[in-house]
């Protein structure tokens, strides 16, 4: 796992000898390779960049034949109306109420249970750690409808808490992953502080969770982006347009202006990108944590 | 050790709290609903086997809308797999600057689906829209995709397409896996790269595609949110694409449930849809016993 991560953004291991032909064959297989490399590269990055030209398009722009791939002048103040037309900075606000207290307490919760199943031995452990892994497959429309209920009768409808609370109660997905990172953590540090008298709770927040940095950073993201990118919760939660979160924000904004006479899909692009800024932030710092935990997820068998 | 196993359970209780609470319990409620007709304002009534009834024999839509879902995953599940082992081994070559292409394939995958939802709306747009343009480039004059009720579908198996990165980082990490030991020694046997790839390298990747294959299935079984948006017109409940073509079971259990109310209904067609799921997964699983390879090496 290390070594894919590692091997994942500087990968020049050549094979050796793996290649029976040499000299002539092995420069044309190159220059295929790279061909075909900026080929499919090009079609999988033209509807971003369409995307970003059509952002900075005035109307006619948007429109006119044949599209103009740099739009002379650079109408920057699509921008300013995107985030105008519907409340946005409020929504980002939202979204960051909801966004921050979820990613802590899923893995406050989620690290606790996981440690329980790392390091303690309990009848029906093995059982019901098999039973957080089958609930993972879980589809989530069988239990949304009763949640739904519950929620509205504790008058939960059009407030965070049915986003939120359910996130104190861990998460299979990150209980698997953390649980897989605390069992290659040696057992000898805690042993030690077992017998000074620390409690196993101590121990937890003292030394297992410093060890585990990397794991940790792999589940906020994570829930991060899980939570953030959100529409279905927000969707059947909140009524009020004001308390909508980005996501939610940005697909009532689409209703809005595909419902007026000509879609200003300039101003749709811009606010579209504006919501994936975070989004392009995350990957760009972070992409060896996406790469590890969605490689954590298909790597066990 | 009596206090061991009372911490052990100590520390597992928010998980145990959360499946009873938010699992188990909604599951059971869940199932007694479905016999009932419920609509959130008065106490569930017991019907019986009314909804079931009305969704396998009265309810043309419901049938619709699994064979709608049934169609997307046939055709967005295998391209998926194909198309995402393809790039993975074109990414596994070792050549200079494989990783800006690695970061590129697999960005739109990690995105927020709403904006690329919205975005690919304006790809698919009939007159205006980048794929119509390129096809006019080349003298075609391409459909009018999502208000076209054949062509609604194989827009949206096209924009999942766009998507298959998580599935190529999973196939690029299996196909790192490969001992070059065992690929090399076929090589020194004579078998070509063709025969190499079938008779090695496939093989040992089996678990990976099986992963995908089942994660891909139970994830165009529960499509729901590009669907919502992409093909609802301005009123809320014209969702579902021209003439239904893209009411898809979840969309419809949402409309259901959360639009008409029809919570027992609703209830009843989720549960449908689970034993669907569950059936494809136990079939996906029996079905490759014998051919997934699990290697004691990773």
């Amino acid at each position: 796992m290390r070594a894919f991560l590692q091997s994942f953004l500087r990968p020049t291991r050549l094979e050796p000898g793996a290649s029976p032909g040499r000299g002539p064959a092995v420069v044309i297989r190159l220059v295929v390779t790279y061909l075909v490399l900026i080929a499919l590269g090009g079609i999988f990055s033209v509807p971003a960049i369409w995307m970003i030209s059509s952002s900075l398009h005035d109307l006619s722009g948007v429109f006119a034949q044949p599209f103009q791939w740099i739009p002379d002048p650079a109408q920057w103040e699509n921008y300013r109306r995107a985030v105008s037309v519907l409340p946005f900075p409020r929504f980002l606000l939202n979204t960051i109420v909801i966004t921050v207290p979820v990613m802590f307490a899923t893995l406050v919760s989620s690290a606790l249970v996981a440690y329980g199943f790392a390091r303690f031995r309990f009848p029906g452990r093995d059982f019901l750690f098999a039973v957080c892994l089958a609930t993972m497959m879980l589809p989530g429309q069988v239990t949304m409808i009763p949640l739904f209920i519950a929620f509205s009768h504790l008058g939960w409808i059009d407030t965070y808490l049915p986003l939120i609370v359910p996130s104190l109660f861990g998460s299979p997905f990150y209980i698997f992953l953390l649980r897989q990172f605390f069992l290659t953590i040696p057992v000898d540090s805690e042993e030690a502080a077992i017998i000074d008298g620390a409690g196993r709770l101590r121990i937890w927040w003292s030394i297992i969770m410093p060890q585990a940095r990397p794991a940790m950073v792999t589940v906020l993201i994570f829930s991060f982006v899980g939570t953030w990118n959100d529409l279905f919760g927000p969707l059947i939660y909140i009524n009020s347009p004001e308390k909508a979160t980005l996501t939610l924000g940005l697909n009532l904004m689409k209703t809005q202006i595909m419902g007026s006479g000509i879609v200003e899909w300039n101003i749709l692009m811009a606010a579209s990108l504006l919501v994936l800024i975070p989004n392009i932030l995350l990957f760009a710092f972070a992409q060896r944590h996406f790469v590890q935990g969605i490689t954590m997820g298909g790597g066990r068998s | 050790m009596k206090g061991e196993v009372l911490k052990g359970y100590g520390f597992i209780l928010p998980w145990l709290l959360g499946f009873i609470l938010l699992t188990a319990g909604p599951m059971a409620y869940s199932l007694y609903l479905s016999f009932t007709a419920s609509n959130l304002l008065s106490p569930p009534q017991w019907v019986g086997l009314e909804n079931f009834q009305r969704m396998l024999f009265e309810d043309p839509l419901f049938y619709r809308s699994l064979l709608n879902t049934a169609i997307y995953a046939g055709l967005s599940v295998p391209l998926g797999l194909i198309l995402s082992i393809g790039l993975a081994l074109l990414l596994n070559a070792p050549v200079r600057g494989i990783g800006f292409f690695r970061t590129l394939f697999f960005f739109p995958s990690v995105t927020n689906m709403v904006a690329v939802a919205v975005l690919w709306m304006w790809i698919f747009n009939p007159e205006f829209g980048l794929l119509n343009a390129g096809l006019r480039m080349i003298g075609i004059e391409g459909p009018f995709w999502l208000q076209s009720d054949v062509w609604a579908k194989p827009a949206l198996v096209l924009m999942s397409l766009w998507t298959v990165g998580g599935q190529m980082i999973i196939f690029l990490a299996a196909l790192q896996g490969v001992p070059s030991d065992m690929l090399e020694a076929a090589a020194l046997d004579g078998a070509g790269r063709r025969r190499r790839f079938f008779a090695v390298t496939l093989p040992l990747i089996s678990p990976a595609i099986l992963f995908n294959l089942i994660m891909g299935m139970i994830g165009a079984f529960q499509v729901f949110t590009q669907v919502f948006v992409m093909t609802g017109g301005v009123q809320p409940g014209s969702e579902g694409g021209p003439n239904n073509a893209t009411l898809f079971i979840v969309l419809y259990i949402y409309k259901k449930a959360f639009q008409e109310f029809d919570m027992g209904y609703a209830s009843a067609m989720s549960w449908a849809l689970f034993v669907i799921i569950l059936a494809m997964t136990s079939l996906a699983w029996r079905l490759s016993r014998h051919r997934v390879h699990y290697s004691s090496r990773t």
